[in-house]
Parts: C-alpha cells; structure tokens; sequence
C-alpha cells in the first residue's frame, strides 16, 4: 500500500499498523510520512538532476546554469505557491496570468509616472488583491464553475489591457538605478537576490498552509464544505481568500517580472498559465481538494523551471522540451498516485 | 421538574406536496437522553435538520429554555448549545483527528497561528474522556485510515469539545460492532451525568431501548407515541407497538401507547 511500510517482524500486519502505526512514534518516521508528496518531489527533481548531469557533466557543473534558472523561478514561486491553496480548497484560478500582467501594469504606470518603485509595488499589489477579490467573489458567489469563470475572466483582463495600452509594452529604465533594484532583484555573491525572496515567501506560506487557521480551514473547505459550513466556517469567505491570495502572488510575480527585465509587457504572465498550473500537481498537490503540499508546489516550479534550461544544457534540441516536459509531469502524477491512494 | 431545554411545537414541513413533518411535538429536558425512532420516511432526518438549522420548517415554533427563537439557523441552533453528528458526514475524512476535532474553532494565538501542541494534548484528552484511545494512531492520524466505529469517535469528541448541551447522534450505532456500540453508550451515560441531553437516533430499537430515558416514535410525519421509560414495559413491547404501527392489525394496541405527555 504504500512505500514506507517496512518489514513485519512482530506480527503487526501492515494493514493494521497502517502508514502512522507504530513508526509513527518515530519522529524521523513521521515527519517523512506527514511530508510523503513534498518529499516525492523532491526525489523527482534529484532523478532529473542526476540524468541531465550523466548527460553533459561539464555544463551542469557550472554555476552559469543554476543562475540563470535562479534568476526566473522566483516568478514561477509566487504564483504556484497560492494556486496550491486554490486547489487545496477544491477551486482553480486560470485568470493569474492576467492578473498578473494586469498587477504589473499598474506598477508600471506608477513607476513611469516618476512614483517611487515601493509606492508602484503597493499599487500593484493592491491591484492584484483586488481582482482576486473581483474574480473569486464571482466565481464564488453566483456559484460559477471556477474553471470556465476564472478562464472567462482571464481573457476579459488580458483584453482591457490590450485595449488601453494598444500593444504598447512600458520600458521602466529609471528602475536600473533604484534601491529597489538592489534589494529585489540584482547579485549578492553571484546569487540572484529575488530567489531569497521567492524562497521567503514560500517558507510563510508554508507556514500558512500547516500552522494558521487560513490553512488549515482551506484544507477542510477543499475535503468536506458541508461539514465545514455545518461547523460554523464561512465556506465562502475561506473560498474568496484564495482568490485573493492568487492575486497576491500574482502581482508580486509581475512586480518582480517588471524589475528583472525593466520592461512591462501587454502579454506579461501569458506564459506562465500551464507551466505553473503543472507545478502544482507535479508538486504533489491532487486535483480533487482538501490537501495539497506547498513546498512541493515549490519543487514542482522547479522542476518545470529546470527542465527547459536542462533539456539543452544536456545537448537536446529546443524541439526536446515539451516531449520532457509532458514526461516528467505524467511519471509525477503516476508516482503521486501511491501516496494519494490513502486518502481515498 | 427538570428544566426543559428545548422544545419544538407544532413542527411542519412540506417539501412541495409531500407532508415530511405534520405538526410534531418534542422536547428534550435537561440530562434527559432522548430515542427517537422511526422507519425510513418517518421524518427523522426532516426533524434532525430541523434543530440542526439547516431546513427551515414550514411552520411551527422552536424554543429555547423556555424562550420561543425567531429565525432559527444553523447559528441559532450553535448558539442553542445544538449539536449535531451527522451520519457519514461529520468529517473531513482527509484530515487529522485533530483538525476534525477543532473544525471551525481552532485553538489559535494571535494572527491566528495554531497552537498545534495544545490542540494535540486536548484532543488526546478528550479521546481519553470517551474512551476512545489506541496504540495504533495518534491524534495527528488522518481520519480516512480509521474505522466507522472510530470515526464516529472523533465526531463525538468534537460535540464534547464544543461543549454541546444537547447532542444530536444520527444512527450512532448503526455501523458499529457490539464493543463500539458499549463505548458509545458509555460515553452518551457520561454525557448524561454531566447535565448534558442527548437526541439519540436509531433504527435498532434494542439500542436505543437500552439507553433512552424517553421514546419518541415517529410514524409519516407524525409523532405516534412520546412515553417515558417507565411506562414501557420492554424492548419487545416497543417493537411491537412500532410494528402495529406499521401494519396495523385488528386487536388493540398494547397498553404503551397510552401515555401522553
């Protein structure tokens, strides 16, 4: 039944003991089974790791790689982090892409109109947090499908910002020379230094996830809302704040997209849709709620990130990588399987 | 006279054209353990969702010690002291013992961070209060690998946490082997002793015979027979009355069923 289940020496059968028996006494044991998806994950990336450094050691030796994939992944992080929620709590967001270029924007705007880049964050962050409102009270509230609303939404925002803007992307060279440059996103020691954000932000979220209450009534919301609705936690309310929470994280990503490349582009975040939704259920999160691993979500952007970079850092042609791509998240999923097989 | 913690008068409820409840009396005094029986289609679910808040009545009034409720929900009835253990749909199956435990009120400090050590302690106490306690899981074990018997354990230990005055059991012991059902009737006799009231819902009669002050016999909406233990003579008795009901015959009904309130 699952593969932390050692030999039985004393009778026990494994069925009765069950992956928590007595091992669970063990807090190596337990942590290990508490962290089974996260953990699977993790093994996933080692495996990859070890293939594309078989294949061409001399490139995956050099920091050079590991940097340049360092440099993006913070984006990948903000917005894969809460769509665990989302999912967690049994919905799903496809309008972050738009929400995301949507967030930027405003930052954009505020910058170019000569505002400090801190004051610009605040506005597109506010944005954010309020189109995640916009687009979770929607979905939530006329009980919409979160699939085909979140998708509707997200071509309505992309389209208001095509309209206004005509195309026309916003080149932010004033922010090259900012303080917010250096503590955001430029080298400590040949270390991107957006990736101690991204990993900041991950780590509160974890947090989040297992030790708040937003967390840990998210999880019940996604497992049972009758019973959690019947225990006095306002179903709804839980449901919108993930929303809101996407919009976070999406406009963090599209404020730090802006400042890594100077530029805001119209089409910002529109390619970020299916790699980040994969990094969610390659991190190990399942699709049908109630639980759902934040720092395997993290490892799943990762390993996403990872594979384009590696594929031809391995000596493949470009042509290669959505054939891995397709790959390692089907061998993901099929792995998963095992440790999801006891919830059910 | 024991204090009379709730009462419903005159309970109906129509869904479309169908009569589920045509006007029903019940009430529960304080410590008093309820059995409230009924075939399939009786109305128990009706009258259970009823005091639960969550279906509204089509007429009728609820009261609350005494004092008549005005717009009865499902906070009114949590606000009652009411709660309710829903057969099968208690538990958010996916999740610790714990969480299920605290669903709702969970022990945070400030920002709302849990308190995760203290809710493990609690919970172990109070599975140890009802007697519900293993070597093989922990409070921190996720619900899905338990039993029916043990599941029912959790849920039941959430209605102490939450300190319920009167506590709704929805076929408790329906799916549960013989040393279950004892803990369970052990646990509803502790509740008792300590002032609290228990709704116990069943369709084994020996069951709720067994730990019932009162029985309350629901028959197509209607309550057909409300007599205390005393005035039943046996469980056998009570069967047959409740089958007399069901198809009713030529002699006369036994002598039970002619004890009102």
């Amino acid at each position: 039944m699952t593969e932390f289940v050692g030999p039985e020496k004393d009778g026990t059968s494994a069925t009765d003991a069950g992956p928590l028996g007595r091992r669970a006494e063990h807090p190596l044991w337990r942590f290990a089974d508490a962290n089974r998806a996260p953990l699977g994950t993790l093994a996933v990336f080692v495996v990859m790791m070890g293939v594309f450094l078989a294949a061409n050691p001399r490139v995956f030796s050099e920091w050079n790689i590991y940097r340049s994939v360092l440099t993006t992944l913070p984006v990948a992080l903000f917005l894969v982090v809460p769509l665990v929620f989302v999912v967690t709590a049994g919905e799903i967001d496809l309008s972050f892409p738009a929400t995301m270029g949507f967030s930027a924007w405003m930052f954009a705007l505020a910058v170019q109109a000569g505002f400090s880049p801190y004051l610009g964050a605040v506005v597109g962050i506010a944005t954010g947090m309020v189109l995640g409102l916009i687009v979770g009270s929607i979905v939530v509230y006329f009980n919409l499908s979160s699939l085909v609303a979140t998708l509707g939404m997200n071509f309505m925002l992309r389209g208001v910002i095509q309209i206004v803007t005509e195309g026309k992307s916003i080149a932010l060279t004033s922010l090259a020379h900012s303080s917010a440059k250096t503590i955001f996103s430029s080298d400590v020691l040949d270390v991107p230094t957006q990736i101690f954000w991204g990993f900041a932000f991950v780590i509160f979220a974890a947090f989040l996830f297992n030790r708040h209450r937003f967390g840990a009534q998210v999880k019940i919301v996604g497992d049972n809302p009758d019973s959690a609705s019947q225990m006095g936690i306002d179903v709804n309310l839980v449901r919108v704040k993930t929303f809101v929470f996407v919009g976070l994280g999406a406009a963090l990503a599209g404020i730090f997209s802006t400042m890594i490349n100077f530029t805001w582009w119209p089409t910002a975040g529109d390619g970020y849709l299916l790699p980040a939704l994969a990094s969610v259920f390659v991190g190990g999160t399942p699709t049908w709620g109630g639980v759902g691993t934040v720092v395997g979500g993290a490892i799943g952007a990762l390993i996403v990130s990872f594979i384009q970079t590696g594929v031809v850092g391995a000596g493949l042609s470009g042509f290669y990588v959505q054939f891995f791509n397709g790959l390692i998240i089907i061998l993901s999923l099929v792995g998963h399987r095992w440790n999801q097989a006891r919830y059910r | 006279m024991a204090e009379r913690l709730i009462e419903l008068r005159n309970i109906r409820k129509s869904f479309g054209r169908v009569d589920a409840l045509g006007g029903v009396n019940l009430s529960v005094d304080k410590g008093e353990v309820v059995g409230l029986i009924g075939d399939n289609g009786a109305g128990k679910s009706t009258l259970i969702k009823i005091l639960a808040g969550v279906v509204k009545p089509t007429s009728g009034q609820i009261l609350v010690r005494g004092n008549p409720v005005s717009g009865w929900n499902a906070a009114r009835s949590r606000d009652a002291g009411i709660e309710t253990v829903f057969q099968d749909r208690a538990l958010a199956v996916q999740q610790s013992i714990v969480r299920n435990i605290f669903m709702g009120r969970e022990l945070a400090g400030r920002f709302g961070w849990l308190k995760l050590g203290r809710e493990v302690r609690e919970a172990e106490r109070l599975m140890r209060e009802i007697g519900f306690t293993s070597r093989i899981f922990t409070p921190r074990s996720i619900v899905a690998q338990l039993s029916g018997g043990e599941r029912q354990g959790v849920a039941i230990a959430r209605a102490i946490y939450n300190e319920a005055d009167l506590i709704i059991l929805d076929e408790p012991t329906t799916a549960l082997s013989l040393a279950e059902t004892s803990k369970v009737f052990h646990f509803v006799r502790q509740v008792k002793a300590s002032g609290r009231s228990i709704l116990f819902i069943g369709h084994n009669i020996h069951h709720v015979h067994a730990i019932a002050d009162r029985f309350v016999v629901l028959d197509r909406g209607n309550v057909v027979l409300d007599a205390n233990r005393a005035d039943v003579r046996s469980a056998e008795a009570l069967i047959a009355f409740m089958e007399d009901v069901a198809h009713p015959r030529t002699t006369l009904p036994p002598s039970t069923a002619a004890s009102p309130r």
